[in-house]
């Protein structure tokens, strides 16, 4: 059985230690803030301008000036600081946020990343994600591990336009948790009842057992 | 010397010309100057290069001058909400120019502080870095990435004095402060314009030595892109 939205943001929130400061991407990864231990305490940054990032408003909080990076209304934590985007971006890009778990189109052995265009028809922008995937200490990629076509998105070198080189330390899909090292992967827990042939048979990237 | 005027069409006078580079603060619609993109559409102002992380909502803040095609071209980190500016783009009457949005940060603040050039680890191996110089630097490679300024620079802040002072309001702040510094002129909408003496001074988030000309917003919609509550 492949593991639900659910289980795949639950695996991604074990990466979370006590202490860490977070940066979660928009989309799945966003969920992970739902199933933090509970002896752990993260503090998640917002790279629009807050640390200390409370869960969505109740109907009475809603506050038209406080948002998160995918523009949801968010809430305030007594921990709460604001900060303008140069601040935010020195936190991320000089190595002071621990963890970034973020989205991605293509994921290659190596640790490339792919997750800000698809030339000629989806044109949006990297947002903050080649800042975080260049300076954040871990980087945990969070993706379902084929396309919706079912095309393999862990690939030997992706072929859309990247977001960074080797930057990514982890790969959490439906399938199975990968660890990326010294530019090799390998493939480090399985979900439930799927085996490592048929990972491989969904996967055209090189990974060891 | 007075730096206040009455409405947002009064502190844009005698600043706009065709061609000029505008730099917009906010973050989606969060913070973002909205009287005085209404006054830019009003104003007819055209060919603009504007400089903002995003470009608003088909229907509201600097999508109203996507509508008026008066932009010719915008550097942006993001742009995924509006589906105006796709087609523009897609249909080859849009520019447009990616950066990072740490980088564009940065290149904000670098411009604003007399910063030609940094070096960043921020997009090496990307399409981003393509024809720029490289170097590196403790085993790394950087890119270099210059400093921005912009004709024009038009934020919004929460509260402002009579010398520009201002102080923002919690993630309405993003942009404008590094924004607010690099406007050859720089325009401030404030929700509550008060007199000199009136902000605590120890609280001031952008000094007003940055800023020519302060007013107090006519109407402020403070629309929401995405009402996200919990039960």
């Amino acid at each position: 059985m492949a593991w639900t939205r659910d289980r795949m943001c639950a695996r991604a929130a074990k990466e979370l230690r006590d202490g860490f400061y977070v940066n979660l991407g928009i989309g799945m990864p966003t969920l992970v803030a739902n199933f933090v231990p509970a002896d752990v305490h993260v503090n998640l940054q917002s790279e629009n301008g807050m640390l200390g990032m409370g869960p969505f408003p109740t109907e009475n909080e809603v506050d038209a000036d406080l948002i998160n990076a995918g523009k949801q209304t968010v809430s305030e934590l007594p921990e709460s600081v604001y900060f303008d985007s140069a601040e935010s971006f020195a936190m991320i890009r000089g190595g002071h946020i621990d963890l970034s778990i973020l989205g991605a189109l293509q994921v290659a052995q190596n640790g490339d990343l792919a997750n800000w265009m698809i030339p000629g028809k989806m044109v949006k922008g990297m947002g903050g994600a080649m800042d975080l995937v260049a300076g954040v200490k871990r980087v945990v990629v969070l993706m379902d591990h084929n396309a919706k076509d079912g095309a393999a998105k862990l690939l030997k070198q992706c072929t859309l336009p990247l977001t960074g080189q080797a930057v990514v330390n982890l790969v959490i899909t439906d399938l199975g948790v990968f660890e990326i090292s010294g530019g090799v992967m390998r493939l480090a827990e399985t979900a439930d009842g799927v085996t490592a042939d048929e990972i491989r048979a969904r996967t055209e990237a090189e990974f060891t057992a | 010397m007075n730096k206040t005027y009455a409405d947002a069409a009064a502190a844009l006078d005698g600043l706009l010309h065709d061609g000029m580079t505008i730099l917009a603060g906010g973050f989606g619609l969060c913070g973002i100057p909205e009287n005085l993109i209404l006054a830019l559409r009003e104003s007819g102002v055209g060919g603009l290069t504007v400089v903002s992380n995003n470009c608003g909502i088909d229907d509201f803040g600097l999508g109203l001058l996507l509508q008026t095609r008066q932009i010719k071209k915008m550097i942006s980190s993001y742009v995924g909400e509006n589906k105006l500016f796709e087609k523009q783009y897609l249909d080859g009457e849009l520019e447009l120019e990616f950066n990072p949005q740490g980088t564009l940060a940065e290149r904000i603040r670098a411009g604003g502080a007399g910063i030609a050039a940094f070096y960043t680890r921020t997009g090496v191996g990307t399409a981003v870095a393509e024809g720029k110089e490289t170097r590196d630097f403790d085993g790394h490679t950087h890119v270099m990435e210059t400093g921005l300024r912009g004709d024009l620079a038009i934020v919004k802040a929460w509260m402002g004095d009579a010398d520009g002072n201002l102080i923002y309001r919690k993630t309405a702040r993003n942009f404008n402060p590094p924004m607010a510094t690099a406007g050859r002129t720089t325009v401030a909408e404030v929700e509550q314009l008060v007199e000199v003496g009136q902000l605590d001074p120890d609280r001031i988030h952008t000094p007003g030595v940055f800023v020519n000309r302060v007013f107090q917003g006519a109407t402020f919609e403070r629309r929401i892109e995405r009402r996200t509550v919990r039960d």
